[in-house]
């Protein structure tokens, strides 16, 4: 018999009877309706699943959902608020973040959770001294951001879309 | 996938006690971050019939011990370990090496014991139509004839030229970390270096953790902190990809002479692998160019390169001499 477990995703509790074996994201797109979070390479390569759990981004491909009972997920679907979508999605659509849309989910959501790395201090490889600068240069951007890969090649606007999402919301 | 029974331990001892009751135990695994073991799964490589999830032990800690040493609990995920503020003080060797290694998203996943167990990306090992020693021992070995471009130089066996692709382990083995077990017989601790095998004519075991043994922390003694230090990788792309070479150095020089030396290699062999070699040619020697250059002709000089992957001889001097010569120069360091 399959277990019985229970998801807090978008804010709602959700409870699944699933194997063992179902991963986050098949749990997300196939069992509970959210299709919005993508399969790419269903190996961690390419960022395609990305999803937020409490805050910190994961690729939810080579997540079990067993293992993430009583975590808080944030998906691409939970993102905007009471209609008005997050500011991430907004600059996206402003600067064109996109071609085919298909990695889309998952550089926003990864975009959301590296901003809240960069400024809780967490460092980075090209970060000099292995520390925080402060300042979000362009390789600092793309060093944080290399998880996600967009075969259309639309990383301009990507990189526009998270500096003024950035640039906006900076103290 | 195949299915399997899942469940999930709190403490150390209810995960030995769930591995060793699991239906077929033998094949049973202890599921961390589960970054490399789920893609195994998936790719049919590993096929458990169990997993014991450890991530809720309460082993995600790093903490100063009383003796000066630092105690990284194995559940201590790979990002949380390069953002702590004791380790960049002390290792910055280490949280340099582990932000050069996999993606954010990993990092936020795989666990500081997880790490230790990485198996080898050899393509062969995970191809289930090519022969491998590793994933079905006395199959053969495809890569030695194959595209062996990313393969070993240092430490290999007629029956194996696989890497071990962790970046961590590179600055842990500089680091000279102990590696804390637990297991049904009790407690034991291994030196870091001797964690890991050489393929020898077992390249199915990558460690010498006993099954249903279980990693519980890692120790970096006080000895190894504050050398100047430096973590340089070389890979095909600028990010999130696997080193070809990487080269984890500290060093202390006192009056112009090397009074201490740390020195392992990434991507050359099947084990992380301290530079020994180089390490005795240079305590006690004057940081010069050539002095670096020579140690380092020493350490490559036992390497056998296959067709495709003689460059790593030549790129693993060139890497070691660099980045010893910029921490004498007190260019480069990581603090």
């Amino acid at each position: 018999m399959n277990p019985s477990i229970s998801l807090k995703v978008n804010g709602l509790k959700r409870v699944l009877v699933i194997e063992a074996r179902v991963s986050l994201l098949d749990a997300l797109r196939d069992h509970l309706g959210l299709p919005g979070t993508k399969k790419g390479c269903a190996k961690g390569a390419c960022g395609a699943c990305t999803v937020l759990v409490d805050g910190e981004r994961i690729n939810s491909c080579l997540a079990l959902a067993m293992q993430y009972e009583g975590r808080e997920i944030v998906t691409i679907e939970g993102l905007a608020d009471s209609g008005v979508l997050h500011p991430m999605q907004q600059a996206f659509i402003e600067h064109d973040g996109f071609q085919c849309g298909y990695c889309t989910p998952g550089q926003i959501c990864s975009a959301v959770g590296m901003l809240r790395e960069f400024r809780s201090g967490a460092p980075s490889a090209v970060t000099e001294n292995a520390a925080a600068s402060g300042e979000l240069t362009d390789a600092e951007l793309r060093e944080r951001m290399s998880g996600n890969l967009c075969r259309c090649g639309a990383y301009v606007g990507i990189r526009e879309a998270i500096q003024q999402v950035h640039g906006a919301t900076k103290s | 996938m195949n299915n399997f029974t899942f469940g999930r331990a709190t403490d150390s001892s209810s995960a030995l006690k769930l591995i060793s009751t699991s239906p077929e135990h033998g094949t049973a695994r202890f599921l961390a971050g589960g970054t490399n073991l789920i893609d195994l799964m998936r790719e049919g490589i590993e096929r458990p019939q169990s997993l014991v999830d450890i991530t809720l032990l309460p082993l995600s800690e790093v903490q100063q011990l009383p003796d000066g040493d630092l105690r990284i609990g194995a559940m201590v995920r790979n990002s949380h370990l390069a953002t702590n503020a004791l380790v960049r003080e002390r290792y910055p060797l280490l949280s340099q090496a582990i932000l050069m290694g996999a993606s954010a998203q990993l990092r936020n996943m795989a666990t500081t014991g997880g790490n230790l167990m990485q198996r080898t990306r050899c393509y062969y090992f995970y191809e289930g139509a090519a022969a491998c020693n590793k994933r079905v021992p006395g199959s053969g070995c495809d890569a030695m004839e194959g595209f062996n471009r990313i393969h070993a130089i240092l430490g290999t066996s007629p029956q194996c030229i696989a890497t071990h692709p962790s970046d961590m382990c590179v600055a842990l083995a500089a680091l000279d970390a102990t590696v804390n077990i637990t297991g049904s017989s009790g407690e034991r601790r291994v030196a870091f270096t001797d964690f890991h095998r050489l393929p020898g004519d077992t390249p199915e075991l990558d460690t010498n953790l006993q099954p249903e043994e279980l990693i519980t922390s890692i120790d970096l003694p006080a000895s190894s902190a504050g050398l100047d230090s430096s973590y340089r990788k070389v890979r095909d792309r600028a990010s999130y990809a696997f080193a070809l070479v990487s080269v984890a150095a500290a060093l202390k020089i006192d009056a112009g002479i090397i009074c201490e030396i740390r020195l392992a290699l990434g991507g050359v062999s099947h084990k992380p692998w301290r530079a020994s070699v180089a390490e005795d040619l240079l305590r006690g020697k004057a940081p010069t160019r050539d002095n670096f250059a020579a140690a380092a002709a020493a350490e490559l000089a036992p390497a056998i390169p296959r067709r495709n992957n003689a460059f790593k001889i030549e790129l693993a001097k060139r890497t070691i001499a660099l980045v010893l010569s910029e921490l004498a120069s007190g260019a480069g360091a990581a603090r």
